[in-house]
């Protein structure tokens, strides 16, 4: 059975006020098209993981959607802080918000424990640093064979994975490739997952590629197709990452102001990504990907 | 050879210098993305460039402002899951070296990147940790790269993220390694003074005996530096 809908209706049955929710991707592949959503759907209190907060998380964080972030990495890659987080974090504006941090291998570690359904992950890591201090969920354990003490974080698992892809078919089985982060961790870790992909293709196209297939569709609940949704981050092969924008944003986020304009325009002023994506008009098309293609294998026996 | 060159050039020779051919390193954004790729491009075509996107024998052909720049993918060894990066290659023992920056570097080589001030009520929140607590930890080198002001190297850092005991740390004043774990100037770098050290250090630092000036960068390393930088 297709689980194709839109984006307004995977948002609206799977993710509610008070979830836990992780929208991945390494800079790659971060779906900026449901973090949008979320915001035009006004959830509330919700609880966000990433290792990398990003602009997604900075602009879910001002639009007043978020009570706690836990991540590793809070900042604009390559452009400074992250302003609205910042004002939350340091004036309660447009409300106080909780912080959970690690470091980005104890993330991985509690995605990959809550993909196997373990309790926690052990890890070489923290010994000397003051993050145990201030954040108590980073214990340790003693291995029972060898005496040795671990640092031990516990697992993750999210109400809901939002995971975009460059393409997937109607059931959710999912083509990746490129940087592939945390996702298939976050997927398998999480009681639902959202896909998101740049193309939808018939199965056949899927099972001609199995080696590709990150995400399987029998953990999936809902597909979404929405090309261009992930600027400004991008998509390997379809369009690069509006580097210029991240940049501006450094500018445009400072002001309160001027970051409510930016939500009035692209994001409350819109009705769903494909607007944006007309609005937009050759801001994105001059982001197209150059062609690179790779020698195909052969799947025969 | 009296070619001008800026501190960041000069910085970034310094860490390329360091890196022998065949060896694994773990690339930060930056100046330590610039070193690595001069070494590549230079003394060390061998140099294989981890990045903790998942890039592995990376190849950028254009300066990535992310680490997780579609750059890196493009004709590189091997794209992997963060969880390969952190569990088989970095914990796995197979990076040889790692770059590490800072807001503030102490005495003891202790690195942070988290806040200045207390954690909870901070005068200025900092991004966190990243994979820097696990670099520190599990690169068998770290080297670091920082502008050197005395707010930045104070006798203790305000908040340990990352403890590491770097083999080198390179400013714009000089060159510092670590004796008896304490850091120590081993070399000054053209047009500094050692008072400038003195003065942009937080505490009474120590000087080597044997105290070098740095080699300036050479007409070819330039020449490397800035057509990347183009």
């Amino acid at each position: 059975m297709s689980k194709l809908m839109t984006m307004k209706e995977a948002i609206g049955r799977f993710v509610r006020d008070g979830d836990t929710i992780v929208i991945e991707g390494f800079t790659h592949l971060i779906c900026f098209a449901a973090g949008h959503e979320i915001i035009r759907q006004r959830r509330r209190e919700l609880t966000v993981c990433r290792l990398t907060p990003d602009l997604i998380y900075d602009q879910l964080i001002g639009a007043g959607c978020v009570r706690r972030l836990v991540f590793s990495w809070a900042g604009n890659p390559g452009a400074g802080p992250l302003h609205a987080l910042r004002r939350a974090v340091e004036q309660g504006v447009p409300n106080s918000i909780e912080l959970e941090e690690y470091s980005h291998f104890g993330m991985v570690a509690r995605l990959a424990a809550g993909a196997a359904k373990l309790p926690f992950y052990p890890l070489r890591d923290y010994k000397g640093s003051d993050l145990p201090r201030v954040n108590p969920q980073i214990k340790t354990v003693t291995c029972p064979f060898t005496g040795e003490e671990l640092a031990a974080v516990p697992a993750l698992n999210p109400d809901t994975a939002i995971i975009h892809v460059q393409r997937a078919d109607e059931n959710g089985n999912a083509h990746v490739w490129g940087l592939m982060g945390v996702q298939k961790e976050a997927a398998f870790a999480s009681r639902h997952t959202i896909v998101v992909a740049e193309e939808i293709v018939p199965e056949s196209v899927i099972r001609a590629d199995p080696n590709r297939t990150l995400i399987p569709g029998l953990i999936v609940d809902a597909v979404v197709h929405e090309p261009f949704g992930c600027h400004p981050s991008y998509a390997q092969g379809y369009y690069d990452r509006d580097n210029a924008f991240y940049i501006a944003w450094r500018e445009l986020s400072q002001d309160v102001a001027n970051f409510n304009a930016y939500l009035d325009e692209w994001v409350y002023g819109v009705r769903d990504r494909g607007e944006y994506v007309e609005r937009m008009g050759s801001a994105l098309t001059r982001l197209k990907a150059s062609e690179r293609y790779c020698e195909p294998v052969n799947y025969g026996y | 050879m009296a070619t001008e060159f800026t501190a960041n050039e000069l910085m970034i020779c310094q860490a390329a210098r360091q890196l022998r051919d065949d060896e694994v390193v773990f690339v930060g954004i930056g100046l330590p993305n610039i070193a690595c790729n001069l070494a590549r491009r230079l003394h060390a075509p061998d140099l294989v460039l981890i990045y903790e996107s998942g890039a592995v024998g990376a190849a950028p052909t254009r300066l990535p402002i992310s680490i997780g720049d579609p750059s890196l993918v493009t004709d590189s060894l091997s794209v992997c899951s963060m969880f390969d990066v952190f569990n088989y290659y970095l914990q796995g023992g197979l990076v040889d070296v790692g770059f590490l920056q800072g807001a503030q570097i102490d005495r003891f080589g202790n690195l942070n990147t988290t806040v200045i001030g207390d954690y909870a009520h901070p005068k200025v929140r900092l991004p966190g940790s990243g994979g820097a607590c696990e670099i520190a930890l599990l690169a068998k080198r770290v080297f670091v790269i920082a502008p050197q002001r005395k707010r930045s190297f104070p006798e203790r850092v305000d908040f340990v993220t990352s403890p590491a005991r770097p083999a080198m740390v390179v400013t714009d004043l000089g060159c510092y390694e670590f004796v008896d774990g304490e850091i120590v100037l081993m070399s000054i770098h053209p047009g500094c003074t050692i008072e400038q050290a003195r003065e942009n250090t937080g505490w009474e630092v120590a000087i080597a005996d044997d105290l070098r000036l740095t080699e300036p960068p050479t007409a070819d390393e330039l020449r490397v530096i800035r057509d990347m930088m183009i």
